[in-house]
């Protein structure tokens, strides 16, 4: 028994690299994976703010262990730390029980009491808790190798747990009360979700320090999130994501003079994050903001398509050409406007423009989308009068919106569904795109 | 197989306060299996109550629940649970695949993970509710039919004796309701007992076979054609009991 723990812990001092560079990037890759596994579930069980609790909470148990352990043992000091993180965690479980607090006030109290009274007793003992600016703003380069040991060991049982109750957890996170229903020992995994949570805190707790733990936890996982819809992948992300920041961080901070670790480990995860915020494919504000703007032309362009269609029917689609001043006039917006919508829609095919570039007509692909567009308005106006008792003056706005969004499954239930009507509640046809059959732009009846 | 007149719920003097205030009063009932059960009643009628509450997810202030004879904790893989959409977090990274396969977690423990056998019935329950075809979607990614339809899913795949479903109704079109419908009579044809919560009186009368009325308290449980009369309804829906409410709130601020 003895002689497997000291040959573990002999293959545990073989990984610990022996230059202090080495030793640096080593805590940043074990912070960085514990918290970012960590912090999946933190991101998805919206307890954030827990984390942030629990990592205030443990400055006290930091304390405790400088002044009472003579050697500064830091198992001794990661034993307190935790034990204070978890006396936290309870705390704000007791009062959310007991009161009718919700979690956010509880975690705020709990925060600021451990937080004051771990400052305050630090004052107290100045002589005995030299190092303890390290564990408030972290400092990668303090860690020694028996940091190291411990963070290794500790982080070895948080990724050994994590991968064989990650199904349970996760459903857990997911749906509470299906859980039950599996028979889930669901207070016991909640225990074991904050037992982990405390010990990835204090894993990191030495590079980052106290005050910006949080930042490691849910940073990298919001990121991750950002990202894709997978939860495997999210991991997986979410751990090369804290890895980065830990690493690249620990060396900005190795470099310049003066910066602590802590702060400058939590702004690479916020650039990385700000990175996929903007970029993300799906979930990214750039390519939300494109869809949109996508959207918006789209529109503009089915608009126009539209107006050409009413001027024909206006006229009884007596004439070929449309000029370019009566679109104008029509969609009440300047000729330049209309131009640059032209050109969109000619480069699209929609129409084709005469040789004088001031009359444009419809082509084959054009007339189709335009009776499309009047068809969806139509046949949605006369949904809503018919079927939803919409009044007649009610429906025009509303079917100026879902003309462009209707689709073709929809649009044929509708029909049906109105018994293939011809008129729309104010008495015009509704055009018939299937019939487009000849080539020429005049249209059937 | 079993016998018809065999319970697949009793609750006897079942009582849920919230916070001390009274939500559910002592509700007995007996629940025939093989029976197809509308829980009907106004909004804050205890509905969910009683089926969280059966399903242990919030606890009970007194009384008992028996499933098929024994106390719910021993007969847990029998019953099945289809949660309000409303609970369910949309933008959660699980596919429709992966809520699926939860239903078959039951029988796995916490550590075994799901194999071939497990996909299979998760791939047979999406199949029959005709949502195999999104399997890799996210479930933010679907109308609210096609989320109905998953958790419905999931509840197969558990392939439960009881189910009970919370407002699997809402928010779902015409073409999802009665595929709906004909799902629960299928699952009544082999045996299975379904109690779903509804709250169109309407279409209650025609969906199900008992129908169970609840305002605070039970107002009646019986078939169709005895309880779905004018009488009942209004005592069911014709405002809450005003002695029992006020009550409830005085006992709320002991
Ligand atoms: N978690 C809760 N905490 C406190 N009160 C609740 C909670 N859930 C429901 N209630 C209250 O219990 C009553 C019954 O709610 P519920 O069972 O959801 O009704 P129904 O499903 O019939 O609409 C309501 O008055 C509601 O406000
Ligand atoms: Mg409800």
């Amino acid at each position: 028994m003895f002689e497997d723990v000291s040959f573990l812990a002999s293959m545990i001092d073989l990984l610990i690299p022996g230059s202090g560079s080495g030793k640096a990037i080593m805590a940043a890759v074990l912070l960085g994976a514990s918290c970012g596994l960590l912090g999946c579930f933190v991101v998805l069980r919206r307890v954030a703010l827990m984390g942030d609790a629990v990592s205030h909470a443990v400055l006290p148990g930091v304390v405790a262990g400088l002044i009472y352990s003579a050697e500064r043992s830091p198992g001794v000091i990661f034993l307190f730390a935790a034990a204070a993180g978890l006396l936290g965690a309870c705390l704000v479980r007791l009062m959310m029980f007991s009161t009718r607090l919700k979690s956010d006030a509880a975690l705020g109290i709990v925060l600021a009491t451990f937080f004051a009274f771990g400052i305050m007793w630090q004052s107290r003992n100045q002589q005995d808790t030299v190092g303890v600016m390290n564990f408030l703003f972290g400092n990668i380069g303090s860690i020694d190798a028996s940091d190291l040991r411990m963070m290794l060991v500790t982080t070895l049982i948080l990724v050994v747990t994590m991968f064989f109750l990650r199904r349970p957890l996760l459903m857990m996170s997911f749906d509470e009360g299906f859980s039950r229903g599996l028979g889930y020992p669901v207070k016991i995994l909640n225990g074991v979700f904050y037992f982990l949570l405390t010990f990835s805190v204090v894993v990191a707790l030495q590079a980052v320090g106290v005050v910006l733990v949080s930042a490691m936890l849910i940073t990298p996982a919001a990121a991750a999130y950002l990202l894709t819809d997978r939860f495997e992948r999210m991991l997986i992300l979410s751990v090369v994501f804290g890895v980065a920041s830990g690493i690249s961080g620990g060396l900005v901070s190795a470099e310049v003079n003066g910066l602590p670790t802590g702060p400058v480990i939590a702004l690479s995860a916020t650039l990385l994050f700000g990175i996929i915020y903007l970029l993300a494919p799906r979930h990214g504000v750039l390519s939300k903001v494109a869809r949109t703007l996508r959207r918006g032309m789209r529109v503009r362009r089915e608009n126009t398509l539209k107006a050409i269609y009413q001027i024909h029917e206006g006229e009884g689609f007596a004439h070929e050409e449309v000029s370019v001043l009566m679109l104008a006039r029509k969609r009440g917006q300047t000729e330049e406007k209309v131009n640059k919508d032209c050109k969109a829609l000619l480069s699209r095919g929609f129409i084709e423009m005469a040789e004088d570039g001031v009359s444009l007509h419809l082509s084959r692909l054009g007339w189709k989308r335009a009776m499309e567009i009047v068809r969806n308005h139509r046949l949605w106006e006369l949904y809503l009068t018919n079927e939803a008792d919409y009044a007649e003056d009610h429906v025009h706005e509303d079917a100026e919106k879902i003309e462009h969004i209707l689709e073709p499954g929809i649009v044929r239930q509708l029909e049906q569904h109105l018994d293939f009507p011809e008129l729309d509640p104010h008495g015009k046809p509704i055009p018939q795109p299937a019939h487009l059959v000849t080539q020429s732009s005049v249209v059937p009846s | 197989m079993k016998p018809a007149d065999e319970i697949a719920l009793e609750t006897h003097d079942l009582t849920v306060t919230y916070h001390k205030r009274p939500v559910l009063y002592g509700i007995d009932v007996a629940v025939p299996s093989g029976s197809l059960v509308g829980i009907v009643g106004p909004n804050g009628a205890g509905k969910s109550t009683f089926i969280k509450s059966v399903m242990g997810v919030v606890p009970s202030s007194g009384g008992w629940v028996k499933v098929f004879g024994k106390p719910m904790r021993e007969n847990l893989p029998r019953v099945g649970y289809v949660p309000q959409r409303e609970s369910v977090d949309w933008d959660f990274p699980v596919t429709v695949m992966d809520v699926a396969l939860m239903g078959t977690y039951g029988g796995l423990g916490l550590l075994r993970r799901p194999g071939k056998v497990e996909k299979r019935r998760a791939s047979e329950a999406l199949e029959k509710v005709g949502m195999l075809p999104y399997s890799n979607r996210q479930i933010g990614n679907l109308s609210g039919g096609q989320q109905q339809r998953v958790f419905l899913a999931r509840a197969l795949a558990q392939d439960s004796d009881l189910y009970l479903m919370d407002e699997p109704f809402v928010g779902v079109d015409a073409a999802t309701e009665a595929a709906i419908v004909t799902l629960l009579r299928e699952m009544r044809e082999r045996g299975k007992t379904v109690m779903v919560v509804h709250h169109d009186l309407q279409s209650a009368g025609e969906y199900f076979d008992h129908l169970l009325l609840l305002n605070m308290r039970l107002v009646a449980f019986g078939a169709v054609k005895d309880v779905y009369t004018p009488e009942l309804l209004q005592k069911t829906y014709g405002g809450r009991l005003t002695i029992l409410s006020e009550v409830a709130d005085q006992a709320a601020k002991l």
